[in-house]
């Protein structure tokens, strides 16, 4: 299955993990999920959408990184899955 | 002016986010040497992505990009060149690279409907580069030229040493070359991030060279080198004595007049308004002191 | 019922009102305990258990000088479980997370606690709600004011004492476990009903002590009462975070710019990497005016040492030692002086070291737009800290400066309303982060004088709409419904609820 990964977990930094599945699945692990869940769904959904990536399973592991970090490691990883063998 | 360009690897995100508060005049996003192979797309995408999102920026913003013998150089372009930017800093810089950068850029700025036209700004880190500087020079995109001193010894099999008397030359002809062709002249950065006085010595060499700035591998420098490429209360204060009595002399219809003792002529007017200019742009200098 | 800032506190208790309220009342100071008999010297805590009856409905208290590396609590805390004790309340000055409470809560031996810093196990457990009564979380001053005035009744005080002499006298200079000044358990000498010294090492005369015999019942000795690197383990380093240096940086130059750098002041600082940047800055400005300093204070590093043994500053009042050179120095210089909790602190004890600062340097988790500050929770409400000398000494000091990091993590620390008050708006001056610096608009006299400095001055709303920017705005949390304790003001107040979380 095609997999991509990019980022890190480190302070600030996101690691994001993105594969082709069934059906569209977003899974956030944050350190500050009670703060931040909704914006950092949104902004995975958002570029997914730019992407028009439908059925992928998504999984965010933040340590606080900003939206703009957040949309740059999702950005690598897709590319990565998409350069990516089965 | 640039007194300060802070290097900034463009695969740390804590980092980039906070360059803006060190008060250097520039900041380097790099895509090259602190950038590992395997993360060149993820500090791409980074400094891309912080450039098109993000709402806080340094004022005055250079991309290194990799060198145009690495796979990773349009790509590179693709993701970072847009309004957003000044100046591209190109390592291992050649005439020949130059010229195809130019290109790119031209494309670039073209497609993208840019208003902006982006500076380049070479890295001379060998001993062809140095000796083509004058070329490179030329090329209208070309606003300032740095020296990259790690890659320069290594080319020319020298030892690099902390005094740096092995880069007295290439620091002088590269200088010289800056002021013939009017660009900014920049130093290539001082490694020993804890020595305070053998950064501050570095700095005074190569300005004393005629070097207007100097670039940083940690924010703990900027202090130091904004302040040795800054105009010294000495000075200012000089040059505005300077302009006051030419102001007086211009009144009575002298051409040349005296300054305690000194013959205050067209050179050295010229000298009080560099320095002037200089302050200006450091805003160390209050207008409202001349009428 | 709301207190004065607004913040819902538990029915029954006195609602904070100001910050200098408690100057309009009386202080009732109870006379100082002197022992019965001589002292008795006995060779383990169980010896001392059993003669003393420890009985349920106790309370116990420590100070917490040995820091992490602390035996004595924990051999307590055995014995507590070893006796099948329920019911006892204890009032360790600080709680480390290597103090082993956490079980005794769980099992529900515990009734209330009150210290004035809390962190790691022990905090989870009570605030997982497992306390019989409540967790009260004093300042050190406050602390020192509660056990003075009969408020905060102490049987039995197990002061760990490193050194003590034939006739029962206790010092913190010497001995194989030496951790300098033991000024938290003073207060906890002069009242408790019964006071035993723990120590392992006696000597036959102690020339300098800071437990006097007179009010000393008991001396137990043990094998050892803790372990010297956790004992100095409040040795931080100088900061290497880029934007803490930069935090340090504009710092000492607001410092200047305020007139706090020249010969007289006196300054406190906190110990950690960013505190220390600070210092290191301030050293330099002084050395560069000659300007000498009349002294420092609070929780002592070697950096403060430093200060003091190349003559910037006059004298050291040492509340607490952080590490093996400032304990050294509290042996061997005389500028160095050792003070109570009290002197320290207390906002009844007259010409108190922190109504005496110029200036001191605080941190915070956060801060809100009228400057009421928090250093007990984090933004998630869970307890990480506590007041400390916080509250003393914002009141006392003539400017207070809060220093911090706009961000952290992504979590702004400027909200509209900080999560649990710890130290009253009116008492903070200044927050300096690395993207500007907000003056509380109470100082009209600090605007003035900054009008012109060239500093990045912001209105605090401003700069907490920057953090919005920069991060997005944080959802709010809901408060829980239950809570486990309270924060009580230095004048015995209550200034905020502390809730369940978990």
């Amino acid at each position: 299955m095609k997999t991509g990964i990019a980022g890190s977990l480190e302070s600030n930094d996101v690691m994001i993990t993105i594969k082709e599945s069934e059906e569209q699945k977003i899974e956030i692990k944050s350190i500050v999920d009670a703060f931040f869940h909704d914006d950092i769904e949104n902004t995975v959904k958002d570029v997914l959408r730019t992407k028009k990536l439908e059925n992928v399973e998504v999984l965010v592991q933040d340590r606080g990184a900003l939206d703009y970090t957040i949309r740059a490691r999702l950005l690598t990883a897709i590319a990565r899955m998409e350069k990516s063998d089965d | 002016m640039i007194r300060s360009l802070l290097f900034v690897p463009g695969n740390n995100p804590g980092m980039i986010q906070s360059a803006d508060v060190f008060g250097a005049d520039g900041v380097i996003f790099d895509l090259e040497d602190s950038v590992h192979i395997y993360e060149k797309d993820n500090a791409r995408n980074l400094v891309g992505s912080f450039l098109a999102n993000h709402p806080i920026r340094p004022a005055k913003i250079v991309v290194r990009i990799n060198s145009f013998d690495s796979p990773y150089v349009i790509a590179d372009l693709e993701a970072i060149v847009s309004d957003r930017i000044d100046y591209i800093l190109l390592p291992k810089a050649t005439a020949k690279d130059l010229k195809q950068l130019d290109e790119h850029l031209t494309e670039i700025e073209k497609k993208t409907g840019m208003q902006k036209t982006i500076g380049v700004i070479p890295l001379i880190e060998s001993a062809a580069s140095l000796v083509e500087a004058k070329n490179i020079a030329f090329c209208p995109r070309v606003e300032a030229m740095m020296l990259g001193a790690e890659d320069f010894t290594a080319d020319m099999g020298i030892t690099r040493t902390k005094k740096g008397d092995e880069l007295a030359y290439p620091r002088a002809k590269l200088a010289v070359i800056c002021k013939a062709y009017d660009i900014l002249a920049i130093d290539t950065p001082f490694t020993d991030v804890n020595d305070d006085l053998g950064l501050r010595d570095d700095a005074l060499t190569a300005m004393n060279l005629g070097f207007t700035g100097k670039a940083a591998i940690h924010p703990r420098q900027v202090g130091i080198i904004n302040n040795v490429f800054s105009p010294t209360e000495e000075k200012i204060t000089w040059a505005k004595r300077v302009m006051e009595a030419k102001k007086d002399a211009d009144k009575k219809g002298f051409g040349v007049f005296s300054l305690d003792g000194k013959m205050i002529d067209k050179p050295v007017i010229a000298r009080a308004l560099a320095i002037r200019e200089q302050a200006r742009a450091c805003k160390a200098w209050d207008d409202n002191d001349e009428e | 019922m709301k207190n004065s800032l607004g913040r819902e506190i538990p029915e029954g208790n006195k609602p904070f009102i100001s910050a200098a309220n408690f100057s309009e009342r009386i202080y009732h100071e109870a006379k100082e305990k002197k022992s019965a008999e001589n002292v008795v010297f006995l060779n383990s805590l169980e010896a001392a258990f059993d003669v003393l009856s420890i009985m349920p409905g106790m309370r116990l208290s420590f100070h917490h000088h040995l820091r992490s590396g602390d035996h004595v609590i924990n051999e307590v805390a055995k014995l507590i479980e070893k006796h099948d004790l329920r019911d006892i309340s204890l009032a360790p000055s600080s709680i480390f997370p290597e103090y082993m409470l956490a079980p005794l809560i769980r099992s529900g031996r515990i009734r209330d606690i009150h210290t004035s810093y809390l962190n790691g196990p022990v905090a989870i457990a009570i605030q997982e709600g497992f306390l019989k009564g409540h967790l009260v979380m004093q300042t050190h001053g406050g602390r020192a004011r509660a056990i003075e005035e009969g408020e905060l009744p102490i049987d039995v005080a197990f002061l760990s004492c490193p050194t003590v002499d034939s006739s029962g006298n206790g010092s913190g200079a010497v001995g194989k476990s030496a951790c300098g000044a033991l000024g938290y358990g003073i207060s906890d000498l002069y009242h408790a009903k019964k006071v035993v010294l723990v120590t392992d090492n006696i000597v036959e005369k102690l020339d300098e002590y800071q437990f006097d015999h007179r009010y000393v019942d008991y001396v137990v000795k043990v094998p050892s009462i803790g372990d010297p690197e956790g004992i100095v383990s409040g040795t931080t380093k100088i900061t290497r975070d880029p934007i803490g240096l930069k935090i340090a940086n504009i710092t000492a130059l607001l410092l200047d710019k305020l007139g706090l750098l020249e010969t007289g002041t006196s300054l406190q600082t906190g110990a950690g990497g960013t505190s220390l940047a600070v210092m290191e800055q301030i050293e330099k400005k002084m050395r560069s005016k000659k300007a000498t300093g009349s002294f420092l204070s609070g929780g002592i590093t070697g950096y403060h040492v430093e200060m003091l043994e190349s003559g910037i500053f006059k004298n050291i009042y040492d509340v607490q030692c952080f590490d093996l050179e400032a304990v050294r120095s509290y042996r061997e210089n005389s500028g160095h002086i050792g003070i109570s909790a009290s002197q320290y602190a207390n906002p009844f004890y007259k010409d108190a070291i922190v109504d005496k600062l110029d200036a001191v340097i605080l941190g915070a988790t956060e801060i809100d737009l009228d400057f009421n500050v928090n250093v007990t929770s984090d933004s998630f409400g869970n307890i990480i800290g506590g007041s400390g000398g916080h509250s003393d000494t914002a009141h006392g000091a003539k400017t207070t400066i809060i220093t911090s990091a706009l961000t952290k993590a992504r979590i702004p620390i400027i909200k509209e309303h900080v999560t649990t008050v710890t130290t009253p708006g009116e008492d903070v001056d200044i927050l300096v982060t690395e993207r500007g610096i907000a003056i509380n608009p109470l100082r009209k006299d600090i605007l003035e004088k900054l009008n012109d400095s060239g500093l990045p001055l912001i209105d605090i709303r401003e700069l907490m709409e920057l953090s919005h920017k920069i991060c997005g705005v944080p959802a709010d949390i809901a408060k829980p419904a239950k809570t486990i304790g309270y924060v009580e003001y230095r004048d015995g107040t209550v200034i905020d609820s502390l809730y369940k979380t978990r």
